[in-house]
């Protein structure tokens, strides 16, 4: 890639999917490039090799995080419709119809995303993989990058997504006995059910206010 | 001795124990001592499970969560201005600091650019918030390795800093006071003076740390050689900022990387250290500190005029995309990956927060210490428990 350092930033991301794609074949599915930032989706059983190509072949030797993202669209929030009531991109849908995934795009509910970076320098690449809704597994990248531990940890208990090889996957934020994946659409939050939504006007009446121009009497006489 | 060769084992075995939160095993060999969760050298609430062999460190094991808020959870039910409420509550020395990479990310999406003012005070008042939270580190190291006046000296200067934070955003912890576009207000009449004074002052406060702990025998004896990162294994975990630098990489964001914000118009250096062990790190956060101090006066000598707020619709919707926006930040590389859908608030908004990264590498680095010198490393690190929990 030295040849390439000279050249402007949108040729630095453009060689870096070449390079990937000649080490990946047809595993490479999709990729964006913008600018000195780079996007690419490959094949979840390509994922390892991927991440172990950046990093030997591509020198990103700096681990910046790995997550998930859960493409469903979010309509059970509730709170979500008081001051959005038709987001694009949002509604009942098929599944698999419509979610709209982003950049590289995506063709399942579940993808894992993880950002490498060269060290010292500017350019860094965001990479994707499609995880299968029903059993979210991929393999781990412990091995390649040590920061990958903790991350994957906090995405297994966020997600759900198994990461295949890694040395102990438990929980790290959560308690041990938390059951459900908070950050999956389909996670209510609590909070929001329990008060749809304290952010546009703050309707709860001070102590012994009248509300809604009803007076504390009025509310007395409707216990007793 | 029983010191294990294999990390992931030893992580695994460790963790064994950590994850039961309350029952650990004792065995008849060696002994299992809890640090924290209530312990000062934690900032907060991190609890470390250590293994010992006599006096040494067979494995450690962080547990962290005890303070874990969901944020990201939060942020996919609030609109972008709320969000900077929330963010600013991450690593809460720095707060200022922690708005600036939201914004920025959300105004790359939007294709908004706030005017040149805003981004010299939104840069001024970054080297503040970075400022105000080193030279808590830099007397708090003190007071981990037993001397306590440098923390009184600490508290005393970072007051004047969080004062002028005061005065300009209204709030001395948590200013909120960025916003998608330009910032909330200007800043009030002789602040500038003012904080050229207080940045004289600060420079006054690094000399004086200086003298009276770096420069001192029994601090540089209980911290030179204690809890070497070798660079390598230092971005394997993904450690940034001036942990990394203290470890010989010469890697900036606010150097290496094009931003809005206005770093590349003064004269400034990034430092480093060759040693990587808990001194080096406190050397680097020294003269970062004083880099700081000139960034901000060469920035308010040269204060462009004219509007802090460029033109935003009044609601703020944000158009589909995604955007990872990153900034150096005092505890290292905090950062921001957004991704809309086209609503009022994200989609999903994943944020790297340094401290997270930083302390992952505790396990490997605590193996084979001494405990008094887990505090060392501990201290040093630096780390803010809201940036670690999210």
């Amino acid at each position: 890639m030295s040849s390439a350092a000279d050249a402007s930033t949108d040729q630095i991301g453009v060689g870096i999917v070449e390079a990937l794609e000649k080490e990946l074949a047809g595993a490479l599915l999709g990729s964006e490039v913008s600018g000195s930032d780079v996007w690419v989706r490959v094949d979840r059983a390509a994922w390892r090799r991927a991440v172990a190509c950046c990093r030997d072949g591509l020198g990103f030797n700096y681990f910046t995080f790995l997550s998930g993202i859960d493409w469903k669209a979010d309509t059970d929030l509730a709170g979500e419709k008081l001051w959005d009531p038709n987001p694009p991109g949002r509604g009942d849908q098929a599944p698999g119809e419509g979610w709209g995934t982003g950049l590289a795009g995506g063709d399942s509910r579940f993808q894992v995303m993880a950002r490498l970076q060269r060290v010292p320098g500017s350019v860094g690449v965001t990479l994707k993989a499609d995880l299968d809704e029903g059993e979210p597994r991929v393999d781990s990248i412990v091995e390649l990058f040590r920061g990958a531990d903790w991350h994957e940890r906090e995405t297994w208990e966020m997600y759900g997504f198994v990461f295949d090889g890694h040395p102990g996957l438990r929980h790290i934020y959560l308690p041990t006995e938390f059951e459900g994946f908070p950050l999956r659409k389909d996670f209510p939050l609590l909070a929001r059910e329990v008060k749809p939504w304290p952010g546009l006007v703050d309707v709860e009446p001070m102590p012994g206010e009248p509300e809604g121009g009803e007076g504390p009497d009025a509310e007395a006489g409707a216990e007793s | 001795m029983t010191v294990a060769t294999d990390w992931q084992k030893s992580a695994y075995i460790g963790g064994q124990a950590a994850d039961a939160r309350v029952h650990v095993e004792i065995e008849a060999e060696g002994m299992t001592l809890n640090i924290g969760p209530q312990h000062p050298a934690t900032h907060g609430t991190l609890r470390i499970v250590v293994r010992l062999d006599g006096e040494q460190v067979v494995w450690a094991e962080p547990v962290c969560g005890y303070m874990h808020r969901g944020y990201e959870k939060l942020t996919e039910v609030r609109t972008y201005p709320q969000i900077t409420t929330l963010v600013n509550r991450i690593d809460w020395l720095s707060s200022f600091a922690n708005e600036v990479p939201f914004i920025l990310a959300a105004e790359k999406l939007m294709d908004v650019e706030a005017p040149p003012r805003a981004q010299w005070i939104r840069t001024v008042l970054f080297e503040m918030a970075r400022i105000a939270n080193i030279t808590l580190f830099l007397g708090d190291m003190g007071v981990q390795l037993g001397a306590l006046t440098p923390v009184f000296y600490a508290f005393r200067d970072r007051e004047l800093v969080l004062n002028l934070i005061e005065s300009a955003t209204g709030g001395r912890f948590h200013p909120n006071y960025d916003r998608i576009g330009g910032l909330k207000e200007d800043l009030p009449k002789g602040w500038i003076a003012e904080t050229k004074a207080v940045m004289g002052k600060m420079r006054g406060y690094c000399d004086e740390m200086e003298e009276l702990l770096m420069g001192n025998e029994i601090f540089q004896t209980r911290t030179r050689g204690v809890g070497v990162i070798p660079s390598a294994i230092g971005l394997s975990h993904g450690l940034s900022g001036a942990n990394i630098r203290a470890s010989g990489i010469d890697w900036d964001i606010r150097r290496d990387e094009e931003s809005p914000l206005a770093w590349k118009a003064c004269d400034w250096r990034v430092w480093t250290h060759p040693d990587g062990d808990s001194f080096a790190r406190y050397w680097v956060r020294l003269q970062e500190t004083r880099e700081a101090t000139r960034i901000v006066d060469q920035l308010l000598d040269g204060l462009p005029s004219g509007s802090i707020m460029a033109k935003v619709p009044r609601i703020i919707k944000v158009p589909a995309g995604e955007a990872w926006v990153h900034t150096e930040n005092p505890l290292g590389e905090m950062g921001y990956y957004i991704v809309s859908k086209g609503g009022l608030g994200p989609f999903r908004c994943k944020i790297r927060s340094a401290s997270f990264s930083n302390v992952s590498v505790l396990p490997w680095v605590l193996r084979g210490t001494y405990v008094p010198d887990v505090i060392t490393i501990l201290a040093s690190l630096y780390f803010i428990l809201g940036d670690i929990d999210r």
